[in-house]
């Protein structure tokens, strides 16, 4: 579900006036962008760069640079398992395979009616509780292929499909 | 809060935090302990107060660093020592004020040492060696798990801002740079460059404006020291960012943080309005004529932002790919001005130097590797969490004596420190003291303060190819050394732990490692060989096995 | 800190200013060092770790190109560890690169080729990991072929700093990062001007110009096909360094006897069209000049990535700019109409080449419907020197012994004047010798402006014509644009007089001298060399004023008539037009 063309220009014009005059904001500006799209459109971002003054270059060498810049819909609900290196040696891996084992996707892909998305993400900060996952944003500590189950939205709870 | 003056702050200092004289119950409220489970248990403990019209306080607060344990929940009662649960579902801390409040005394299950047992903070004695007392010794981490990190009041009461008072009033720039100099700080972001010298390189040079970065990038999987300060005790980072930016001269900070960590951002962002308000930050600060200002800003997924000419990239907008030292950041830095980069464990351990002073933190940790660390101990350990040590405790004290040795109970295999770019220590080196020099010795080094524990049923051929792994993911692409060397030596490990490699690949690894180490332009690069080249020097054997035998 | 600094490398003294590489002071006492990615015009991208030292005794290694000399250091720049580790860098390089030179665009022109050899690899013992990437040759000036790149940054710092363009990027990172043009799109609809400096600066064959030599062989078969050629100032001075000429040999003479051995029916040059191009500009800026309500400052318009930036960019500047068309097309209109006409030649059967230093000069001829001023496409295919200098050797011309020719003079005969058009500044300096003629009628006492000389990116001066002030400004690379250009919006803005009544620019760094489809290896020291070639073609010629050409002279009198007049406007003017495109 793409944005629209007006609505993406009303948004990127109030993030682009918040941050245009601030140093070092360009990366912020893209992070509220994605903020509210759960991705970064390809309009939105030519035009934020158009507004704030940046060429097309340096947008796309830096969106996709980052690794959490995202240029695709990542669907409604985002599922990302830890393989940092603590959560790596508490079965992580396994983790992973079982996530998309239950999901029926591959790590960096969205299902097909755009329900879920898999990713990795390395390290969350909360290796004491490895493995750890988060759904939606919503951290889980010590999962396993059960509790994480347990906690993914039934696919019809809508939700904006921020990260 | 209104602004404060150098009075208030003294004031402050004079007054005695009145004894409580109603009961305590404080809630780990960190990112681990909500993951754990947390806010339903600060809910419950609030709402079993507030039905029963108890006057006592339900407090949050940062990380005790008992990780493993969470969700934890700290009792004081009026007059009695503190009790720590672990462990706590809402209905057991229901159970807790339920118990309580009916004059029965605390419950005997879920308890775990407190803080007091564990650990003893800057000010203590410093334990003499082979006493019985607590092993951990808190500088960096004296507030967390102690005050709520959200109240700048709670911070002040435990003797906060009052460096930054005497700083202001009384220090000259050169006598906080003399007082680091005989403390002996080095930085805390891996490569352990002594503070004082980079403060004084930084405020010596010449531009148009001096700037401060605290780098709280933390990029290093497994280590989650910075935020756990970050969420538990953020105005002692800020604190230690303005006195920095009074050193310096400069007028202008800014947090870089993973965007990964958006506690930690939300925490620092509230400690900067709070800190606004009261006078601390801003225009004049503390009535004088210091002027500071202080923004955050947040990375977006690059573990390569965390070196320093990286992060000025990401922070001027760009790609974050490092560029070649000379000019330093202290030099030419952000915009080109002179730039002070700054781990948030560095700029932790300031105000205590200042207000105790220098020679006191010398005395603390041994040699040159002077004052505490603070590990995150995670992997195959037992009680997974966060110490912090004074420097020159052995490895075995750590992992052993503080974490209690292995999850399943065996016997240690190795421990890594530092990360992707740091090196394996074989079982049989555990008794080496925690210092940069010892630790560089052993093929591995400091690092941020990652400390990954491994048992018997881990298998290095497989996690040196983690680690690489990770390298080559996070490889910025900008020299050809690491963005091709490491792919390349990913795909031998990949033949070596499939058993098709053969000792001409371990040959060719050692090769690329090399060339790696030499020719890479930043720290990745040159330290992603560091995991496989301490595997290949302390197990040898488990890559030897898999080899293809030789046909002759 | 002292000025100089002193320090030892490979046990030799060297003393150096501060602020000097270890690369610098190296060459100063000739050691050698190897280098990939560092480019003589451009900043250190520090990317390959090639030219990896050692200061003695210590473990690390410095990067050469990028590491400032320090006072004492003591330097060891080769040693067993030091030439492995650097060829096991090329072994790494070599196993990301599609080894395909046999068919490459840069076959033993290539910097990373020679490395290659130089280092003498026989064996490379890593897998080949060449990345699948489609070559973009949208633009039809230049071709990008990613798989070929070693991502040293040249490109990109030439784009986006020097050029101000920021057509090119790197997307992604670690492995994957890739050259590719802004925001992922295709080249020709990026901002890209077409300049080919990108070409010029990449040491490998992963930005080439677009080769049209095949097509130019097949009408040079077609026997129908009355094939002319024209050749551009700038070449004669450049087409010499591929075959071992030293830099800046003016080899016009040959350069005509080649192209006619080559099988071209005739050879004209386009320093004729750079004549007639100072008729009509020069014209075109005495009648602004002395009307007080038309638009100064005049700007030129004889660089086509100059036109382009223009219109992408700085649209607000059209009316300012020059109607001319630029010599090469000039020449391309009269040979298929004037020359048609005079030899008794169907138009539609000749086919007109013109050789430039230059890969925009490819989109040139098919920019608007006025290149096709004659009733067919006036210049049928541009080539680059580099283009020829192949096409050359194909043919198995022995190029250093061929005898000097004479260009066919209808379309030939050209001044001093004409042939400076190659180097920044020789478009003012022309303009100002027929315009003082055009005031004053006579020319003026000293023909050199040496205002308008030289390599300084933003060059302003001041010609004092019949009593008048003419103030001027000259600016190559499009990147010095932005002062000269911001000078006079404000000047416009606040209604005062503008800083100048004369702009010249050149896109590329030196003017066509250093043109993007020039032989390779261009730095400021060859950029002045070559310069120096054509200001001596000029010293040494007969006529040194446009308007004494007597073939122009004869060109006005039996076809043209006056310039500016009907016939010229229609065959020898265009105009612009807003092309916006994404921001840079
Ligand atoms: C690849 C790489 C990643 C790094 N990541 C971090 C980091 O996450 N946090 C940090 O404080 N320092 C990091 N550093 C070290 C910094 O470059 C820098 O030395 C440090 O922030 C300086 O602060 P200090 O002197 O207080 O230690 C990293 C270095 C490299 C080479
Ligand atoms: S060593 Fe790796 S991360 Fe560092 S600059 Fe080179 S490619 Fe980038
Ligand atoms: S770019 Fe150079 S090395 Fe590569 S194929 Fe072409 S000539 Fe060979
Ligand atoms: S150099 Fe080698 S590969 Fe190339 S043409 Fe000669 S023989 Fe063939
Ligand atoms: S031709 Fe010029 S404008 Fe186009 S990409 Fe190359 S350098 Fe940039
Ligand atoms: S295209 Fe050429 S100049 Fe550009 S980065 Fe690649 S190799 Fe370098
Ligand atoms: S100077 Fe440039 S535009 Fe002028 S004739 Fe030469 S190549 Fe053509
Ligand atoms: S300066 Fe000359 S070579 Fe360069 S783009 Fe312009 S006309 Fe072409
Ligand atoms: S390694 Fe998974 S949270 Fe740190
Ligand atoms: S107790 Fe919270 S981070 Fe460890
Ligand atoms: S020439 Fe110095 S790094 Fe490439």
């Amino acid at each position: 579900m793409s944005p629209t063309p007006t609505q993406t220009e009303d948004d990127v014009a109030v993030i682009a006036k918040r941050w245009k005059d601030k140093r070092g904001s360009l990366i912020m500006a893209l992070h509220a962008l994605q903020d509210r799209y759960g991705y970064v459109p390809r309009e939105a971002a030519m035009n934020l760069g158009e507004q704030m003054n940046v060429p097309l270059a340096r947008i796309y060498e830096v969106l996709t640079f980052y690794n959490y810049f995202r240029l695709k819909s990542p669907g409604k609900h985002v599922v990302s398992v830890c393989m940092g290196t603590a959560c790596y040696l508490k079965g992580a891996p396994q983790l992973l395979s079982q996530a998309s084992d239950a999901l029926g996707i591959a790590p960096g892909e969205t299902s097909e009616d755009g329900e879920y998305h898999l990713q990795v993400v390395r390290c969350v900060g909360c290796c004491g509780l490895a493995p750890v996952a988060t759904v939606n944003g919503e951290l889980l500590a010590k999962v396993t292929g059960e509790s994480l189950a347990a906690h993914l939205p039934s696919p019809s709870v809508s939700n904006d499909g921020k990260a | 809060m209104a602004r404060m003056t150098f009075a208030d702050l003294a004031a402050r200092a004079q007054a005695r935090p009145a004894v409580a004289n109603q009961p305590i119950i404080r809630v780990g409220m960190s990112t681990c302990g909500i993951a754990a489970g947390a806010d339903p248990v600060f809910a419950a403990l609030n709402a079993a107060v507030k039905d029963r019209s108890l006057d006592w306080r339900v407090r949050r607060t940062g990380c005790a660093g008992m990780c493993s344990m969470e969700p934890l929940v700290e009792v004081t009662l009026p007059g009695q020592p503190a009790v720590m649960f672990g462990g706590v579902t809402p209905e057991f801390a229901t159970q807790i004020v339920v118990d309580c409040a009916a004059g029965k005394p605390l419950p005997a299950e879920n308890r775990v040492p407190g803080l007091a047992e564990l650990a003893r903070v800057a000010g203590d004695p410093v334990p003499a060696a082979g006493e019985d007392a607590p092993r951990q010794y808190r500088i960096v981490m004296r507030n967390c798990g102690v005050i709520d990190p959200e109240e700048i009041d709670e911070y002040i009461d435990r003797g906060g801002y009052q460096a930054l008072g005497k700083v202001l009033s009384s220090m000259t720039p050169e006598q906080v740079i003399g007082e680091l100099k005989t403390a002996g700080l080095r930085g805390r972001g891996g490569a352990g460059f002594p503070a004082w010298l980079k403060w004084n390189l930084t405020r010596e040079s010449k531009g148009d404006e001096h700037i401060i970065v605290c780098n709280g990038d933390e990029g290093d999987p497994g280590a989650y020291m910075d935020r756990s300060v970050l969420e538990g005790d953020p105005h002692a980072v800020l604190e230690g960012m303005i006195i920095g930016g009074f050193v310096i001269g400069a007028t202008t900070g800014f947090f870089y943080i993973r965007a990964e960590y958006p506690l930690a951002i939300q925490r620092i962002e509230k400690a900067i309005r709070q800190a606004k308000a009261a006078g601390l930050l801003g225009k004049n600060i503390l009535g004088t004529e210091f002027s500071f200002t202080v923004e955050v800003r947040l990375g977006a997924g690059a573990f390569v932002c965390g070196e320093e000419t990286a992060l000025i990239a990401s922070l001027e907008g760009q790609r974050g790919t490092p560029r070649p030292r000379p000019p330093y950041p202290s030099v030419k830095g952000l915009w080109g001005q002179p730039t002070m980069i700054n781990n948030v464990e560095s700029l932790a351990n300031l105000s205590q130097i200042v207000a105790r002073g220098g020679e006191w933190f010398s005395t603390i940790g041994v040699g040159r590797s002077t004052g505490t660390k603070v590990f995150a101990v995670t992997g195959k350990v037992k009680n997974a969490g966060l110490v912090e040590i004074p420097m020159g405790m052995t490895l075995r004290e750590v992992v052993e004596g503080i974490c209690g040795g292995t999850s399943s109970g065996g016997p240690i295999k190795a421990v890594q420190t530092g990360g992707p770019s740091g090196g394996l220590i074989p079982a049989t080196e555990l008794d080496t003291p925690i210092t940069y020099e010892h630790l560089q010795k052993l093929g591995s080094y400091m690092g941020s303060g990652g400390m990954m524990v491994m048992d018997e049923s881990d298998d290095l051929v497989e996690l040196s190819r983690f680690y690489l792994g990770f390298c080559v993911d996070e490889s910025c692409g900008k020299c050809a050394p690491c963005r091709i060397g490491g792919t390349q030596m990913l795909r031998l490990l990949d033949r070596i732990a499939d058993g098709k490699g053969t000792t001409a690949d371990v040959a060719t690894i050692k090769r690329l490692a090399r060339a790696m180490q030499r020719a890479s332009l930043c720290g990745l690069g040159q330290g992603a060989p560091s995991p496989i080249l301490s595997a290949l020097r302390y197990f040898e054997s488990e890559f030897a096995d898999r080899l293809v035998p030789e046909a002759n | 800190m002292t000025d100089k600094i002193q320090a030892t490398i490979n046990n030799l003294p060297v003393e150096v200013p501060a602020g000097a590489t270890i690369l610098d002071a190296a060459r100063q006492v000739s050691v050698r060092i190897p280098t990939l990615c560092k480019h003589p015009d451009l900043d250190a991208t520090a990317a390959c770790g090639i030219c990896i030292v050692r200061i003695k005794g210590s473990n690390k290694m410095l990067r050469a190109c990028c590491t400032p000399l320090e006072p004492d250091m003591d330097i060891t720049t080769e040693d067993p560890e030091i030439i492995q580790v650097r060829r096991t860098v090329v072994e790494m390089i070599l196993s990301r690169h599609p080894n395909e030179c046999l068919t490459c665009g840069r076959n033993q022109n290539c910097e990373l080729q020679t490395i290659a050899a130089d280092f003498g690899l026989r064996e490379i013992c890593l897998d080949s990991i060449v990345p699948d990437l489609p070559i973009d040759e949208s633009t039809h000036a230049i071709t990008l072929d990613p798989r070929k790149c070693i991502t040293c940054g040249r490109c990109i710092q030439v784009c986006q700093q020097i050029q101000d363009v920021w057509a090119l990027t790197f997307l992604q990172r670690g492995i994957d990062t890739r050259i590719a043009a802004a925001g992922d799109i295709s080249l020709a609809d990026s901002p890209c001007v077409r300049c080919g400096q990108c070409s010029a600066h990449c040491p490998t064959g992963a930005i080439v110009e677009y080769d049209e030599t095949q097509e130019v062989w097949d009408k040079l078969l077609d026997p129908d096909a009355f094939c002319v050629a024209q050749l551009a100032p700038a070449v004669r001075v450049a087409i010499g360094e591929a075959f071992g000429f030293p830099v800046g040999t003016n080899l016009t003479g040959k350069t005509y006897a080649a192209l006619r051995r080559m099988g071209f029916d005739a050879v004209f040059d386009t320093n004729f069209g750079a004549d007639l191009t100072i008729m009509e500009e020069a014209h075109e800026f005495v009648q602004r000049f002395s009307d007080p309500d038309a638009v100064l400052p005049l700007i030129t318009t004889c660089c086509p990535s100059w036109v382009d930036f223009m219109e992408k960019f700085h649209d607000d500047m059209i009316p300012h700019f020059s109607s001319c068309k630029s010599p090469q097309a000039m020449v391309g209109a009269l040979a298929k109409t004037y020359y048609a006409e005079k030899m008794g030649l169907d138009p539609a059967k000749i086919y007109v080449v013109s050789v430039m230093p230059c890969t925009a000069k490819k989109f040139e001829i098919i920019r608007s419907k006025e290149m096709r001023s004659s009733g067919f496409q006036d210049v049928d295919t541009s080539l680059t020197t580099r283009e020829l200098a192949r096409m050359i050797k194909q043919s198995g011309i022995n190029f250093k012994a061929l005898a000097e020719e004479q260009p066919d003079h209808m379309l030939g005969a050209y001044t001093g004047a004409g042939t400076i058009f190659g180097a920044t500044g020789g478009v003012m300096e022309a303009a100002l010798r027929t315009s003082h003629f055009l005031l004053t009628g006579e020319n003026p006492e000293r023909l050199d402006f040496q205002k308008t000389r030289g390599l300084d990116g933003v060059k302003e001066g001041t010609a004092i014509i019949a009593g008048h002030e003419i103030r001027f400004a000259v600016a190559h690379g499009l990147g010095n644009v932005e002062t000269v250009l911001t000078r006079v919006r404000e000047a416009r803005d606040a209604g005062t007089e503008p800083p100048y009544h004369f702009i010249e620019v050149m896109a590329c760094p030196g003017g066509c001298v250093g043109g993007g489809g020039q032989p390779y290896g261009v730095t400021d020291k060859l950029r002045a060399k070559r310069a120096a070639g054509l200001y001596q073609d000029d010293q040494a010629g007969l006529w040194r004023c446009s308007h004494e050409n007597p073939y122009i002279q004869k060109l006005y009198a039996d076809f043209l008539g006056q310039p500016g007049g009907e016939k010229s406007e229609h065959l020898l003017h265009t105009s612009y037009r807003t092309r916006k495109t994404y921001r840079r």
